[in-house]
């Protein structure tokens, strides 16, 4: 087909003879469109609706190429409900795609298909949070079961800070890390890295993890809450290395290593920090307040001091 | 007088969930008011002994009811849902009347003293209200969603009631 060719990429060479021709040409191809048209339509029977297909495929993409970016601005409730243009099975695909980290599947890639949700990292990191505060407050109660003299209060503030935590966790890291990113795409100029909104996706779905390791917390063992912690924090963290590595990879060894290295341990920090705030083990309570222990220390300390009083 | 009856109605509406579209077609935010302030009296302690890291104060139950209920209804409008906004903040504040019911009932059961026993009573209250109030305001709720995205728009739903059951089952006087 004549009008096809004509669309087809010429090198810069023949540029001076695409110049030459091309009045010509125009009008042979816009002929021969005609006639290859009036052909397809008059002859086959089949193909007419194959030709009017392609014509109209090919007049599409001009629309499509024309209003390509549709410019939807930030301020529009549509800007943000292009986030949440998600189903149920897909949060639920991207979900498992988070605890089961495969080393040849990016989770960028593959789960999110560029395009990032938002409801993921907004209602986990939410959940987190809450069951944060629960478990925490549940430790309580058992621990008072055992031994009375713990001093029981539901201790709401304790979603206050579960809360602003993670959140600023989850989306001030991969704000640093994106803009670190792009810092070095600059200096690079290697191929595409991810979006804000990817990072976010990325790191929202890689804590889901941690909510059934924080209901595991529960059982007052104390190996076997380091043993889920530990793999909890594994899996997550594996999620982000192989989801940052082919973006990281093509830098240099020291700087792949060390930003790999602090996502690692950030992600550890943010772990141990929850373990020892809020399921703080036991001992601890009854004796030295320590930092974390100070909302308890004075509601401790009277009835152990009126018990050593009365004995 | 026509206001009371009006918030009346709702509150049958809520008790008795039916598909009706009363309160979704006249919504008004007294009743969720009178519930959320009700609740959040209810959920003081009675006793000031200074402590700090005591229940939810006043200031935070109406916060995590009323912004809850805001980040519910944003939730269910950005998935795609044609629910309006206070349509949708009407029937979550509507549908906390069995959870105040149940804070009704535990202050009560805890008049009796502490224990197992009373708390187990207490569990299974606050247990069958959270699943009322889960069950109703889905009912009104789940219709406007498409239908592939129902489950993401109520599972904030039951997290919302959820952190109000726990606020009411760790409630100690």
């Amino acid at each position: 087909m004549a009008a096809v060719d004509e669309l087809a990429f010429h090198e810069f060479e023949e540029a001076t003879n695409l110049l030459a021709e091309t009045p010509d040409a125009a009008t042979t191809s816009q002929s021969d469109a005609l006639t290859s048209r009036g052909h397809v339509a008059v002859i086959v029977g089949s193909g007419i609706g194959y030709g009017a297909e392609e014509m109209e495929e090919e007049g599409d993409k001009i629309l499509l190429l024309q209003e390509e970016k549709p410019q939807v601005r930030f301020w529009t409730f549509d800007y943000y409900q292009s986030f949440f243009d998600v189903d149920t099975s897909q949060v639920l695909d991207r979900i498992k795609g988070s605890l089961l980290p495969h080393p040849g599947r990016n989770f960028v890639r593959h789960h999110l298909r560029n395009r990032p949700d938002l409801y993921g990292p907004f209602w986990i990191c939410a959940t987190l949070a809450f069951v944060l505060a629960v478990t925490g407050n549940l430790t309580l109660v058992l621990a008072q079961r055992r031994d009375p003299s713990i001093h029981y209060s539901p201790q709401f503030h304790k979603v206050t800070i579960a809360g602003i935590t993670i959140y600023c966790y989850a989306w001030l890291v991969p704000l640093a890390l994106w803009g670190f990113l792009r810092w070095r795409q600059g200096t690079r100029e290697r191929m595409g890295l991810y979006t804000f909104l990817e990072t976010v996706c990325v790191y929202g779905y890689s804590l889901f993890v941690f909510i059934p390791t924080v209901v595991l917390w529960l059982i007052p063992v104390e190996w076997l809450q380091w043993l889920f912690g530990a793999l909890a924090l594994a899996l997550s963290a594996a999620g982000l290395v192989f989801t940052l590595w082919p973006v990281v990879g093509e830098d240099t060894r020291l700087v792949a290593a060390a930003l790999l290295a602090t996502v690692v341990l950030l992600h550890a920090l943010l772990a141990l920090g929850c373990k020892l705030y809020f399921f703080q083990p036991l001992p601890l309570e009854h004796v030295i307040p320590a930092p974390q222990a100070t909302p308890l220390s004075p509601s401790v300390l009277l009835p152990t001091s009126a018990q050593s009083v009365t004995t | 007088m026509r206001d009371l009856k009006a918030v009346g109605k709702k509150f049958m509406h809520v008790l008795y969930p039916r598909k009706s579209n009363a309160l979704l077609r006249d919504w008004d935010l007294w009743g969720p008011l009178i519930l959320c302030v009700t609740l959040a009296l209810m959920l003081q302690k009675s006793s000031v002994d200074g402590e700090k890291d005591g229940g939810p104060q006043f200031a935070e139950v109406f916060v995590v009811v009323w912004f809850g209920a805001v980040t519910i209804t944003l939730n269910s409008k950005l998935l795609g849902g044609n629910i309006s906004f206070f349509q949708s903040l009407c029937v979550l504040g509507y549908c906390i009347l069995p959870l105040t019911v149940a804070m009704l009932i535990c202050r009560l059961v805890l008049l009796a003293g502490q224990g197992p026993i009373n708390f187990m009573i207490r569990l299974f209250v606050v247990a069958v209200m959270f699943a009322w109030s889960v069950i109703a305001s889905t009912a009104f709720l789940a219709d406007s969603q498409p239908p592939n995205r129902k489950a993401l728009a109520v599972y904030p739903v039951f997290l919302f009631y959820f952190v109000i059951s726990w606020m009411i089952l760790t409630f100690t006087p």
